[in-house]
C-alpha cells in the first residue's frame, strides 16, 4: 500500500493522455546502466494492524521509569489541550506559510510565539525557530561575529559538553577560535573571564542555569564582557526557568538562544527540539530564520505575512544570513498553545520546580549524599556519590533513573551525578526513592 | 486577533500544585524576576483561539498541494499514532543504551533502509533538515580534503539550484562558483569543464533537477569531477522521483541527503520539524556527525569513537519522531509501495504536464518526473504567475511554488505526487484552465485574487518596510 488511489483505468487513461504506453516509458531518459534491476531489498508491507503492533513492540524495548534526568531536555507536563489543538491537521500538514492568505493560523500562532518568547527574555526580536539549542547557539555565535567582525569567543566549561561539540564543529567550519575556560565551583567566574577578555573577542558564552544546575552572575560576565566591546550570548536549556528568574535583557544580554523543548514538546530521545533565538535590535537584519510580521490585507484587516525575506537563503542565496529553511515550526506553535495554557502560572511551575528540586536535595543529604556546588540552583543539581554506576545501575533496577553520571563528560567529576527535578517529580516519588538508597 | 487580545481571566484554568515549601535553598532575591507579562486566558478561550486559527490555515488534509519541490504527499496517520506512543514520545535522549533498544533499533533500521533505496553505503540521521543536512556534508567534504592536506575552495553549485545550496556552502567557508543551465535545464558541459580544475572540491547537484528532469549526462558530469578528485554531492529533495527506479550511488554521487518530510511523508509542520538524513560512499564514512547507531548482535548502541568525524552537528541525535514516522511509512510501503509511489508521482505529474501545456506555457516540452514547470508567458492583460497562484486558493487549492527555479521567468512548478488520484487532478487541471479563461475574460478578477479566503491578498511591502515582528 503507498497511499496511491488511481484505477487501473486511471493509469490507462492517463498514459494514452500522455502519450506512452507504460509507466516505464516515463523512464526511458534514465541511462539503461543506472535502471535498477529487481526490487529494493526492504521489509515486505505490514498492513495497518501489523505495523501499529510492530511499534508498540518496539516502543515497549524503550525502558520508563520515573525519571530524574535533564541535563539539556526535559521532562514537563504538556497540557491536553497543546496536542488536541496542535494536531489539528490544519496546523499539521500545512506547509511553509509562504501563501499568506491561506496561512494565517500558522502565522498568527509563530507571531505570539515570537511575542511571548521577547516578553520571557526581555529581547527586542525573536525567529520563528531554529533546529535547537546546540545550533541556535552556533548561529547566534555566527550572528555576533558578522556583527562585530570578530572572530573568538570565549566559553565556559559550565556550558552543556554536546553544545560545546556542535559549536566546535560550526566554529572550525567558519574559522572562529574558541577559548574555554575551567568552572570555578560550578561557576563561569568573571575573574577567570577577564585575563582572556579583550577587544578581539566577538561574545561571551554563558548559560543560565548553566549544565550544572547553578545560577550564574549573569550581569557580571556581561559588564566585562561590553567592557571590552564584545557582546553576552545567554544560553537558556531549561526554559521554565524564565518563569522565575530575572529576564536576560535585565542581565545584559545582547541575544539568547537555547533549548524550547521544554515548552509542550515531549522529549522525544532527543527531538525534534526547538531552537530559541531572540536578540536586541540592532541584530534585526542579520537575523537567520524565519520572522513572521504584522500587516493588513487588500481590505485593511489584521494580517501576518514572513517578512525581511530578503536575509532568507530562497531570496539571497550565498549572502543569505543562514542557510536555515525548513525549521521546528510546529513545536513553536506547540510552545505558544503550552505558554497560552499556562500563561503567567509558568512563575508558579517554576517555583515548583525549584521546591521539587529542593526537596530532594535535602533528602539526599540527610543520607550523606551531599551537593557538589555550593551555588543557588533552579531544578537541577550536582551530587557526589561513592559508585555513580552503581547506584544508577540499582535505582534502574527499582524503576528509577537516577540522574546522567558527569564521569561521561567530565574527568574531574568522576563519581559525581546530575540530578533534575521538574513537576512531574513528586513528594512521594522521592520518598520512594529514599527507600532505595 | 491574537491570544494577547483576549480577555483575562481572574481564575486561572491551569492550576499547579502545591508543594509544601522547605524553606532551604531559597533562591537569593537578586535573582529573581517581580512577575511575568505572558497571558491568563482560560482553557475555554484558548481553545477557541487556536481552533479558529487552524480554521485559517490549508493543509495537506484540507486539499491538493503541488508544490513543486516540496513534495507534500499525504501524511499517514498511523505514523503520528506510532510517534505518540509513550515508550518513544517520553523517552529522554539520555537514558543508557540499554534502555533504549527500541529507538536505536528504529534508527539503526531506517539507516538500512535509505542505504537500500540509494545505494550510499551509510547514513547519518542527525540532521535536523535538509539545509542541515547539505551543511554537514559540506563539513565532510571539507574535512575530506583537509585530512588529504588538499587546499581546496571552491564548490560548483548549478544556476537551477535550491537557495540553501549556495547558503550552505558559505556557511562552511567555500566560495560557490555557479553553472548555467542549458535551456532544457541539463548542466551546461561545457561550462562545466571551463571551470573545473583541483580547486573544486565538489559539485551540488538536484538529481531529478530543479525542473523535474533527470540530467542526462549525469555519468559524463560525475566522470568529470571524479578526474579531478572532486567529490559529487546530490541534494535529494527529489528523491521521490525516482524511487524503486535509480539509486543515487549508480549516479556516481558520493554524497546525499534526503528530505524526510518531503519522500517520507512526514508533516511539514507549517515549517517544520523535518530531518536531512545524509548518505556517504564508504570512503566518506569516518567523517559521518557522532554519535553513530551500531549494532553488536541484537544488541544496538551510540557510538561516538570515530576520530575522523565532522564531530556533533545536533544536541543530540537529530529529529528522532521525525525519523519514526517515516520509519513507520517505509514499514507500510514495502519495496514495492516505494515504487508505486515514485511511479505514481511521475505518472500524475506528466498527465497534468500533457493537459495543460495545452492551455500555459510550457518552457521544456519533455517526458518530466514528479514535477514540471510552466510559466506565466503569452497570458495576456498583465496577469503575472502571483495572480495566477493567488487565484488559485479561490478554487481550494493550495499554489504551486512559483518564481523557483529562477532560470525559468516566471516559474510555475507544479508537482501533484502520487497521493492525489485521476479525479482531483481532473478537477486540478479544470481549475487551471478556468483561471486563463479568465486572463482573456476577466482578468480583474485574477489580479485581485484572492476573494475567498481568511484574508484577501497580503501587503508584504508594508511588513517588510515597518516591521512589526511582536506584539508588544
Amino acid at each position: 500500500m503507498s497511499y496511491v488511489s488511481n484505477t487501473e483505468t486511471d493509469v490507462r487513461n492517463m498514459l494514452g493522455s500522455i502519450g506512452v504506453s507504460s509507466i516505464d516509458d516515463l523512464f526511458s531518459d534514465i541511462p539503461p546502466e543506472m535502471q535498477l534491476k529487481g526490487s529494493l531489498s526492504l521489509p515486505s508491507a505490514l498492513s495497518e494492524i501489523e505495523l501499529d503492533a510492530l511499534m508498540k513492540k518496539k516502543a515497549g524495548l524503550n525502558n520508563q521509569a520515573v525519571s530524574f534526568i535533564g541535563a539539556g531536555i526535559y521532562n514537563h507536563y504538556i497540557p491536553a489541550a497543546v496536542d488536541q489543538l496542535a494536531m489539528r491537521s490544519e496546523f499539521y500538514t500545512a506547509y511553509t506559510p509562504y501563501q499568506p492568505e491561506i496561512s494565517q493560523g500558522t502565522l498568527t500562532a509563530i507571531f505570539e510565539y515570537q511575542s511571548m518568547i521577547c516578553r520571557l527574555t526581555g529581547m527586542d526580536v525573536a525567529n520563528a525557530s531554529m533546529y535547537d539549542g546546540a545550533t541556535s547557539l552556533a548561529e547566534a555565535v555566527i550572528l555576533a561575529v558578522r556583527s562585530n567582525s570578530r572572530s573568538k569567543i570565549i566559553i565556559c566549561d559550565s556550558l552543556h559538553p554536546h553544545y560545546r561539540e556542535v559549536l566546535s564543529a560550526y566554529s572550525w567550519a567558519n574559522d572562529l577560535s574558541a577559548v574555554e575556560i575551567k568552572n570555578e565551583r560550578g561557576l563561569f567566574s568573571p575573574h577567570s573571564l577577564n585575563p582572556v577578555l579583550d577587544e578581539t573577542v566577538s561574545a561571551v558564552i554563558v548559560q543560565n542555569p548553566n549544565f550544572f544546575g547553578s545560577l550564574e552572575d549573569v550581569k557580571q560576565l556581561a559588564d566585562a564582557a561590553h567592557a571590552k566591546g564584545a557582546y553576552l550570548i545567554y544560553a537558556v536549556t531549561e526554559p521554565v526557568s524564565l518563569g522565575l528568574l530575572k529576564k536576560p535583557s535585565e542581565l545584559g544580554a545582547d541575544i539568547v538562544c537555547g533549548e524550547g523543548q521544554a515548552f509542550g514538546n515531549p522529549p522525544g530521545y532527543g527531538g525534534p527540539c526547538l531552537g530559541l533565538l531572540a536578540a536586541s535590535e540592532i541584530f534585526l537584519r542579520k537575523m537567520p530564520g524565519r520572522l513572521v510580521g504584522k500587516t493588513v490585507d487588500a481590505d485593511g484587516k489584521e494580517a501576518y505575512v514572513l517578512t525581511l525575506q530578503t536575509r532568507e537563503q530562497h531570496i539571497r542565496r550565498e549572502r543569505a544570513t543562514s542557510n536555515i529553511c525548513s525549521n521546528e515550526g510546529l513545536c513553536a506553535l506547540r510552545a505558544a498553545i503550552y505558554l497560552a495554557v499556562v500563561g503567567n502560572r509558568l512563575r508558579d511551575l517554576a517555583l515548583l520546580n525549584h521546591e521539587t528540586a529542593s526537596y530532594l536535595k535535602s533528602c539526599l543529604a540527610e543520607k550523606g549524599i551531599k551537593h557538589v556546588f555550593e551555588n543557588p540552583f533552579f531544578n537541577e543539581f550536582v551530587v557526589r556519590v561513592s559508585d555513580a554506576e552503581k547506584i544508577i545501575s540499582v535505582c534502574a533496577e527499582n524503576g528509577f533513573f537516577f540522574g546522567v553520571d558527569l564521569g561521561r563528560w567530565y574527568p574531574l567529576y568522576r563519581n559525581c551525578i546530575l540530578l533534575t527535578c521538574t513537576e512531574m517529580n513528586t513528594k512521594a516519588q522521592i520518598d520512594e526513592l529514599m527507600k532505595i538508597l | 486577533m491574537t491570544i494577547f487580545d483576549h480577555r483575562g481571566s481572574e481564575k486561572p484554568s491551569f492550576l499547579i500544585p502545591s508543594f509544601p515549601l522547605t524553606g532551604k535553598d531559597m533562591i537569593p532575591h537578586d535573582y529573581l524576576n517581580e512577575g511575568l507579562d505572558l497571558t491568563d486566558v482560560g482553557e475555554v478561550d484558548v481553545v477557541r483561539h487556536y481552533t479558529k486559527l487552524s480554521a485559517m490555515n490549508f493543509g495537506v488534509d484540507s486539499g491538493m498541494y503541488p508544490l513543486g519541490s516540496c513534495t507534500m504527499k499525504y501524511n499517514p496517520k498511523i505514523n503520528e499514532k506510532a510517534a505518540a506512543l509513550e515508550g518513544f514520545a517520553m523517552h529522554h535522549p539520555l537514558s543508557s543504551d540499554s534502555a533504549s533498544q527500541g529507538s536505536l533499533a528504529v534508527m539503526y533500521e531506517l539507516a538500512r533502509y535509505l542505504s537500500a533505496i540509494t545505494g550510499m553505503s551509510r547514513f547519518s540521521l542527525m540532521p535536523a533538515a535538509g539545509a542541515h543536512g547539505e551543511l554537514s556534508s559540506v563539513m565532510i567534504i571539507r574535512k575530506f580534503f583537509e585530512k588529504k592536506g588538499d587546499k581546496r575552495k571552491v564548490i560548483l553549485i548549478p544556476d537551477t539550484a535550491h537557495g540553501t545550496n549556495p547558503a550552505s556552502v558559505v556557511m562552511c567557508g567555500f566560495e560557490v562558483k555557479e553553472i548555467p543551465s542549458t535551456a532544457e535545464g541539463d548542466v551546461d558541459l561545457i561550462a562545466l569543464e571551463s571551470v573545473l580544475d583541483e580547486t573544486v572540491a565538489a559539485m551540488m547537484l538536484t538529481s531529478p533537477n530543479t525542473l523535474g528532469l533527470f540530467d542526462r549526462n549525469i555519468s559524463t558530469i560525475a566522470k568529470m569531477l571524479h578526474d579531478k578528485g572532486a567529490l559529487f554531492y546530490c541534494d535529494g529533495a527529489n528523491l521521490n522521483a525516482v524511487l524503486g527506479r535509480a539509486r543515487m550511488s549508480d549516479m556516481g554521487f558520493d554524497i546525499m541527503h534526503i528530505n524526510l518530510h518531503k519522500t517520507f511523508s512526514t508533516p511539514h509542520g507549517g515549517g517544520g520539524p523535518g530531518a536531512g538524513p545524509i548518505g556517504v560512499v564508504p570512503e566518506l564514512e569516518p567523517f559521518l556527525p557522532v554519535p553513530m547507531v551500531e549494532r553488536a548482535g541484537d544488541r544496538f548502541f551510540l557510538n561516538s569513537d570515530r576520530p575522523d568525524s565532522i564531530g556533533r552537528v545536533h544536541s543530540f541525535y537529530g529529529n528522532f519522531l521525525i525519523m519514526l514516522r517515516a520509519y513507520a511509512y517505509i514499514r507500510t510501503l514495502g519495496p514495492e509501495g516505494i515504487k508505486e509511489a515514485g511511479d505514481h508521482a511521475v505518472l500524475n505529474a506528466n498527465y497534468l504536464l500533457s493537459q495543460l501545456k495545452t492551455v500555459y506555457h510550457l518552457p521544456v516540452d519533455r517526458i518530466c518526473k514528479h514535477e514540471f514547470v510552466l510559466n506565466d508567458e503569452g497570458i495576456p492583460n498583465g496577469v503575472t504567475t502571483n495572480d495566477i497562484a493567488k487565484r488559485l486558493l479561490d478554487y481550494g487549492y493550495h499554489s504551486p511554488t512559483i518564481y523557483f527555479p529562477l532560470l525559468v521567468h516566471g516559474a510555475i512548478m507544479i508537482e501533484p505526487t502520487e497521493t492525489e488520484n485521476k479525479a482531483t487532478l481532473d478537477e486540478f487541471i479544470d481549475a487551471m484552465k478556468a483561471i486563463r479563461k479568465e486572463a482573456d475574460e476577466s482578468p480583474e478578477l485574477v489580479k485581485s485574487a484572492p476573494l475567498c479566503t481568511p484574508v484577501k491578498r497580503v501587503d508584504a511591502v508594508r511588513a517588510a518596510r515597518k516591521p512589526v515582528l511582536k506584539q508588544s
